[in-house]
């Protein structure tokens, strides 16, 4: 690896004023479970880096009113078996749980799978079903953003310079709320999504009054099914045709062919996938 | 650029200087001496670098040293007492859950933590908790059924020449 000067600021303010300074040569190092690879194969050559556990009180998960907050550099390991997050949010405690292998969800944080802003990142599906929002601080104070217009493409989000994700705040969906997700990788285990989907659907009086469907690795970011979504919104719970949604679902993908898997495939994956997230729902109401 | 880090390595409280650009790995192999972590893919794919920090098993090669300061890492060689080896490293020798012995240490430490947190634990719960370790020798079923042995009490040692079960603890039942 190689060697970079190395800063551990003891508060977000601090962290904003170095990364502003040392601008576009510095990284910003939570869990590091990316970064570090990154920077052994030279990927990434640092000239500083900002490590961000020093600062504390940002691995908290909270709830505040009608939102969970969780904060950037919550652990993913802790995030899976939080039983907040379990009952409330229940696709983005699986979605945690998928990411990596158990000794890298207990380095990767929230905030860092996000910020990578990979297509395939397990846990942006079910933050972009629950409409989750982004609290980010910069020298000029602090923001939030939505997490549906966050992602710009592989790699690249709407983050200006010196600006640092602090805390994911999730709205608390309503008591008739189902929600899961799915990964489809070769292995079990630190793998991959070839394609990943999170489905959350909330009733009202037997009629399905929100259908959020999202989708990752099928696009240059993860993105949601929307024109599936209206057509599931209205319909009663019985007569909701997973199989026709999951069709639906397929058209509004842009896959690319890769060594993961072709665009076709991923395509009729996504079918599949968006079938079975939709069938599991149903059968548990 | 260097810095000096302190922290508990086998429950023994440590300073070190090391360069900030260094892995846990490089520290505890390098500097340090101990090569029982091993060092395979070093990018986290393998598990065979697998160490406790508070508590959790993490890949010693995605970790930078630093981030160690004030955290207590344990490794395969903290794992003996008195000269006696753990209780899983001797269910791992009489179970035939080592061959070429090269993922054992991160193996041992992978289950290690899981015992720490869950003493008693299903074949699917191990088998889950050690899906961060690839063996390419022993098809796992040996090492699960090590694990599983050791969290069903059952102690093995030496007798008469040859590794068997030698005591069984009972464990309460939750």
């Amino acid at each position: 690896m190689k060697p970079f000067d190395y800063y551990e600021p003891t508060s977000i303010g601090e962290a904003c004023s170095l990364l502003g300074e040392l601008g576009p040569a510095a990284s910003l190092l939570a869990g590091g479970t990316d970064l570090v690879v990154r920077m052994k194969r030279g990927v990434s050559e640092p000239v500083g880096v900002i490590n961000l556990k020093t600062i504390p009180g940002s691995n908290e998960i909270a709830l505040e009113g009608g939102n969970v907050r969780i904060g950037a550099l919550t652990r993913l390991a802790d995030l899976a078996v939080s039983p907040l997050i379990r009952a409330k949010l229940p696709a983005l405690a699986l979605g945690a749980d998928s990411v990596g292998t158990p000794q890298i969800r207990n380095l990767a944080t929230l905030g860092g799978n996000l910020c990578n802003a990979s297509p395939c990142a397990d846990t942006a599906p079910a933050l972009l079903v629950s409409e989750a929002s982004l609290q980010i601080s910069g020298r000029q104070g602090t923001r939030q953003e939505s997490i549906a217009s966050f992602f710009l493409a592989p790699g690249k989000t709407t983050l200006s310079a010196g600006e640092i994700v602090t805390a994911i705040i999730v709205p608390v969906p309503s008591l008739l709320t189902v929600q899961t997700f799915i990964k489809l990788g070769p292995r079990k285990s630190g793998d991959i999504s070839v394609v990943n989907t999170a489905v959350s659907l909330s009733f009202d009086g037997g009629r399905c009054a929100r259908a959020r469907i999202a989708l990752g690795s099928v696009a240059p970011t993860p993105l949601r099914a929307r024109e599936t979504e209206a057509w599931i919104e209205g319909q009663e719970a019985s007569s909701i045709d997973a199989a026709e949604a999951g069709r639906r679902a397929a058209e509004e993908v842009r896959p690319i062919s890769d060594l993961r898997g072709s665009q076709e495939y991923r395509k009729e994956m996504v079918s599949v996938l968006t079938e079975r997230a939709l069938s599991s729902l149903l059968q548990k109401l | 650029m260097e810095k000096t880090i302190r922290f508990h390595l086998n429950e023994k409280p440590l300073e070190v200087s090391c360069p900030v650009h260094w892995t846990l790995l490089e520290l505890i192999r390098d500097r340090l001496g101990l090569t029982g972590t091993k060092g395979g893919c070093r990018e986290g794919e393998c598990g065979t670098c697998t160490v406790i920090v508070d508590g959790r098993n993490v890949n010693s090669c995605m970790m930078l040293a630093v981030d160690v300061a004030g955290r207590s890492v344990t490794t395969v060689e903290g794992l003996e007492r008195n000269g006696e080896l753990h209780p899983l490293q001797k269910a791992f020798i009489a179970k035939g859950a080592i061959q070429c012995g090269f993922c054992t240490p991160g193996m041992l430490m992978s289950a290690k933590a899981l015992l720490d947190a869950n003493p008693r634990p299903s074949r699917s719960e191990i088998r889950k908790a050690l899906s961060g370790n690839l063996c390419r020798c022993t098809g796992y079923e040996k090492i699960f059924e090590a694990i599983e042995s050791v969290g069903a009490g059952e102690i093995f040692d030496v007798d008469d020449g040859v590794w068997q079960a030698i005591e069984q603890v009972q464990k309460p039942r939750d």
